[in-house]
């Protein structure tokens, strides 16, 4: 059985971001398990024909909580974060994100996405459109700002992540990782409740990858909620609060990024772990 | 009289081509006029349908299939003689220009309906999945996202088929539409002189190859930055 996502989340993993002196207290507030939780995933199960790619996951995400979802290729990890804003359609469960009951047919989804910013592992970013397009497009056509407005917020959210001098490139023009940070400002420009990364730095050269992570941390430190799939360990080890390890579309442990890349309880856990260490 | 000389008289016979110069002009008027009606509704009507189909409606697509394959398989000019001699047996009758033009603009529809689609099936799922991902509709992605780069990815294929379908307009010559073939046939009946058919060809030439060039330039100019 996959342990209950809440009562791992625990509070000693939750830490906050140490500018904020509240937070800063020497010893684990119970602040962060009442923290209300942004998404709420229960019971995920999803058929790929015959295949039963998860089943049965439970991940609760709180307010400022940073997920790590790693796992071995075909584990569902994937397909659990593309559930979330209903790109997968999950074939049962309940999905709620910010309130907002995701899997209701009544639900606005256009209107629930918008919450839910989304990065990709292969940027997917507009060819034929400028940076600056890239990042203005919902701004317009989904939040009908004028275009000035739009213009001026996408330039923001470009020199939120470090390109601002880049905005009337083209993606063609750009290396990986400036595609991937236009990405990921294109989501964030709609000032989203949860951020989700879908191996953001695996389609990357290596001397890209720093720069996309920056841009990463820097949204940790402006307190946004993420879930990020990946491999990056010493990402996780720095920035998570919590790390899920999913095999076989069930959660099999998770916890603090100490415990479980320090000492992982279950043997697909250590087996895995000692994998991925070894790169 | 050599060869020769009989050659240049048929073919190139400077009294018959002034005498019939303005006739073919008035021919060739007619073709553009023609051809861009066929273009304008042949495309609108061929990505109506491809927007549609991509909407997923399986019967409604079932039927898009045959209504294409149906006018992908006829040669023009069958339609174009339905339209123009068997209508009327049907109590409405068409003007050649009307059975041309609606004849050429459903082919044309057919094709550029399957090209359309071919582009938009080849834009990457990731482009659908990243727009709709910022709460982008379905047709708003469809059109600022996925038209935009599955036309660019098929002006080539389109160009050709367009121009391709365009010079079918030689057909409405058979159903007494005086476009340039028809205007040069008359010529030649009146003349008994071939020269009028010269002029016709150079008159495709003039139409044409613009046409052609300007679909290279089309190319290029919405070939995006790398």
């Amino acid at each position: 059985m996959a342990p209950d996502g809440r009562s791992a989340a625990g509070g000693e993993g939750l830490h906050r971001p140490p500018e904020n002196p509240a937070e800063a207290a020497p010893q684990p507030a119970p602040a962060p398990l009442a923290a209300r939780p942004i998404v709420e995933a229960r019971g995920i199960h999803k058929h790929f024909g015959h295949l039963h790619v998860l089943r049965g996951v439970d991940l609760v995400v709180a307010e400022r909580e940073l997920v790590f979802v790693i796992g071995p290729s075909g584990s569902g990890k994937s397909t659990l974060l593309r559930c979330l804003n209903r790109l997968e359609e999950p074939s049962a469960g309940i999905i709620t994100v910010d309130g907002i009951d995701m899997l209701d047919r009544r639900t606005d989804i256009n209107a629930a996405r918008q919450r839910i910013g989304m990065v990709f592992q292969s940027f997917n970013l507009y060819p034929h459109m400028t940076a600056l397009g890239n990042v203005a497009l919902a701004l317009r056509k989904v939040q009908g700002k004028p275009r000035a407005e739009a213009a001026e917020r996408a330039r923001a959210a470009l020199a939120r992540v470090d390109l601002g001098d880049r905005a009337d490139h083209y993606p063609g023009q750009l290396s990986g990782g400036q595609q991937q940070r236009v990405a990921i400002a294109r989501a964030i420009a709609l000032e989203p409740r949860v951020m989700l990364f879908d191996e953001p730095t695996s389609a990357l050269d290596p001397e890209l990858v720093g720069g996309v992570l920056q841009a990463m941390r820097e949204l940790r430190k402006d307190g946004m909620t993420m879930v990020v799939v990946s491999h990056e360990m010493a990402f996780a080890k720095a920035a998570a609060d919590r790390v899920v390890f999913i095999a076989d579309g069930l959660i099999v442990e998770q916890g603090p990024p100490a415990a479980i890349f320090g000492s992982p309880q279950h043997e697909r856990t250590r087996a895995f772990i000692g994998q991925i260490a070894r790169h | 009289m050599s060869n020769w000389d009989r050659f240049l008289n048929s073919f190139f016979n400077a009294r018959v081509a002034w005498d019939y110069l303005p006739k073919i002009a008035d021919g060739f008027v007619l073709t553009v006029v023609l051809a861009l009606c066929v273009i304008a509704t042949g495309l609108a009507a061929g990505l109506a349908l491809a927007v549609v189909r991509a909407l997923g409606v399986r019967p409604l697509n079932w039927l898009i299939i045959f209504v294409v394959d149906l006018f992908r398989a006829l040669p023009p000019l069958v339609i174009i003689a339905l339209l123009y001699f068997g209508l009327p047996a049907a109590g409405l009758s068409l003007s050649g220009f009307a059975a041309t033009w609606l004849s050429l603009s459903c082919v044309l529809m057919a094709f550029s309906e399957e090209i359309f689609w071919a582009g938009i099936t080849a834009t990457p799922k990731g482009q659908w999945e990243a727009a709709r991902s910022t709460g982008l509709g379905f047709l708003a992605t469809l059109g600022w996202v996925v038209l935009p780069q599955a036309v660019r990815m098929v002006i080539p294929p389109l160009t050709n088929r367009t121009i391709a379908i365009t010079k079918g307009t030689a057909l409405g010559s058979v159903v007494a539409v005086s476009e340039i073939l028809g205007a040069a046939q008359a010529g030649v009946s009146f003349s008994f002189n071939p020269t009028p058919l010269t002029l016709g060809a150079a008159a495709y030439v003039v139409l044409f190859v613009p046409v052609v060039i300007l679909g290279r330039w089309i190319e290029t100019r919405f070939a995006w930055k790398r």
